[in-house]
């Protein structure tokens, strides 16, 4: 038991710092840069993102356990499970309007935006790609999820700090977005170790 | 068996399953749309001010579909064209929207006034004013960091030389700058005015001189020549009440400082009405 807890701490602090998703392995730039710019919206879509990999993994798992290894096509992983993720966001969204009207209010044109997002897709791939099992997968995920949004935030952060800076001209808008993204990113690469430092 | 043909009918299933399963959901949790809601909601300009009183254009459409009270004249951005369609879909009497525009009480550009100090701190108004009061001399004039030339939607705001400047063609009389202004500097007139007091300064004649060339010194020449007696010198600045004026001209021609401006303030609307 304690080992089990032991090793899942160990994979949800790995994806939430050491290999975050935005930040380590630069899955779902377009939104990390699109809706950080203000606080409350980078921090809508990340929630947002949390709850869509949580349920994307819960659906593509034993899908790719229970039909495509059946079949030995696990080579269709990538276009299945695109489809699988499209298909399920519709069909939150569809029920989200109907019973919560606010929460479709507030995530509104992120659940749509995320559909087709890598950040998403990377994560039920790599679940697959390192042999986890459900409960994992699902811890996996979250950490995932909960990474893009300690990014999202981060950086929105970073973003109103830069709405006051006076860069030169032509770094203005986004050049200087991109290289203070890049900043931050570097500042990641100081977890790399830290897992293993304390649980090895 | 083939394993492209299996493979082939495995995601062909899937996306059958997917397909079912949408259609069914779209059946059962079907929402009724009011379509009177989205027909208001494409009349609306989408500015999000909240001229009219509610939390943007969602929340104007909404209250005018289920509050039949709610009178439909009220987008100030959308002008009567807005106005026009929203009662054609409401089956209301059309009402003609009050226009406005906005106009900046202060002209003391780099020209008229200058600085006591060199500020090179955060590039906003609000920041500055903390520091006392800007750097400019008069600490009741522009100062010039475009603090509502950033909130404001349609871009009608530049700063030129040192102050700001409404495009009046573009404004679309929201009142956003004017909340924003730390001088509270910005009005939102009716869009038929032509007379503007341009400045703010409420200190003695003598002070004003000193530290603008524009500035109001308060000598009551406007008042005593107003035919009707709209424009009052009260704090030793200028103040025109705007429902006596008639844009005749009389303060501008004897103002001995020339801080009162006539000219056509009026914008956008005037135009589109045209």
């Amino acid at each position: 038991m304690m080992e089990m807890l032991k090793s899942l701490t160990v994979i949800l602090l790995t994806s939430v710092l050491v290999n975050n998703y935005v930040l380590s392995r630069f899955l779902g730039i377009c939104p990390f840069l699109g809706v950080s710019k203000k606080l409350n919206q980078a921090a809508g879509m990340g929630a947002a993102v949390i709850f869509v990999m949580a349920l994307a993994t819960a659906a593509t798992w034993p899908i790719q356990y229970f039909l495509l290894d059946k079949f030995n096509m696990g080579y269709m992983r990538t276009i299945v499970f695109i489809l699988v993720i499209a298909a399920l966001v519709q069909l939150v969204e569809i029920i989200l309007k109907k019973y919560m009207p606010a929460l479709h209010a507030s995530l509104g044109i992120y659940l749509p935006l995320i559909t087709t997002n890598c950040a998403v897709l990377g994560v039920t791939i790599n679940n697959i790609n390192d042999g986890y099992g459900f409960l994992e997968s699902m811890v996996s995920s979250i950490g995932a999820g909960l990474g893009f949004l300690l990014a999202m935030v981060l950086f929105a952060g970073v973003r109103s700090r830069l709405e006051e800076a006076n860069p030169p001209k032509s770094f203005e808008g986004l050049p200087i977005t991109l290289v203070s993204a890049a900043i931050v990113a570097l500042s990641f690469f100081g977890f790399a170790g830290i897992v293993d430092g304390i649980f090895g | 068996m083939n394993p492209i043909l299996i493979a082939a009918i495995v995601v062909a299933g899937i996306g059958a399953v997917c397909a079912v399963m949408l259609v069914v959901a779209s059946k059962f949790f079907a929402v009724p749309e009011d379509e009177t809601y989205s027909k208001i909601r494409e009349c609306l300009p989408g500015a999000n001010c909240g001229a009219c009183g509610y939390a943007g254009c969602d929340g104007y459409a909404k209250a005018l579909c289920e509050d039949k009270s709610v009178k439909a004249n009220l987008c100030v951005p959308g002008g009567d064209t807005a106005s026009k369609k929203i009662s054609e879909i409401l089956g209301v009497e059309f009402e003609d929207v009050v226009e406005k525009v906005a106009v900046i009480h202060c002209y003391g550009d780099c020209e008229h006034t200058s600085n006591k100090m060199d500020y090179v701190g955060i590039e906003s108004c609000e920041a500055a004013k903390l520091m006392y009061g800007g750097q400019g001399k008069c600490v009741f004039g522009c100062m010039g960091f475009g603090d509502c030339a950033k909130v404001c939607p349609q871009g009608a705001i530049c700063i030129k030389n040192g102050i700001a400047h409404i495009d009046t063609r573009k404004c679309i009389g929201c009142g956003l700058c004017a909340k924003a202004c730390p001088r509270k500097l910005i009005e939102i007139v009716d869009d038929v005015e032509k007379v503007l007091v341009t400045c703010n300064n409420t200190e003695k004649g003598v002070l004003v001189r000193g530290k603008c060339s524009n500035g109001c010194i308060g000598c009551k020449k406007c008042e005593k020549n107003c035919p009707e007696g709209a424009i009052t010198v009260t704090d030793n600045l200028a103040k025109i009440d705007y429902s006596k004026c008639t844009h005749c001209g009389e303060c501008a021609k004897n103002c001995p400082v020339g801080c009162i401006l006539v000219s056509d303030l009026s914008g956008l609307h005037r135009y589109v009405a045209e």
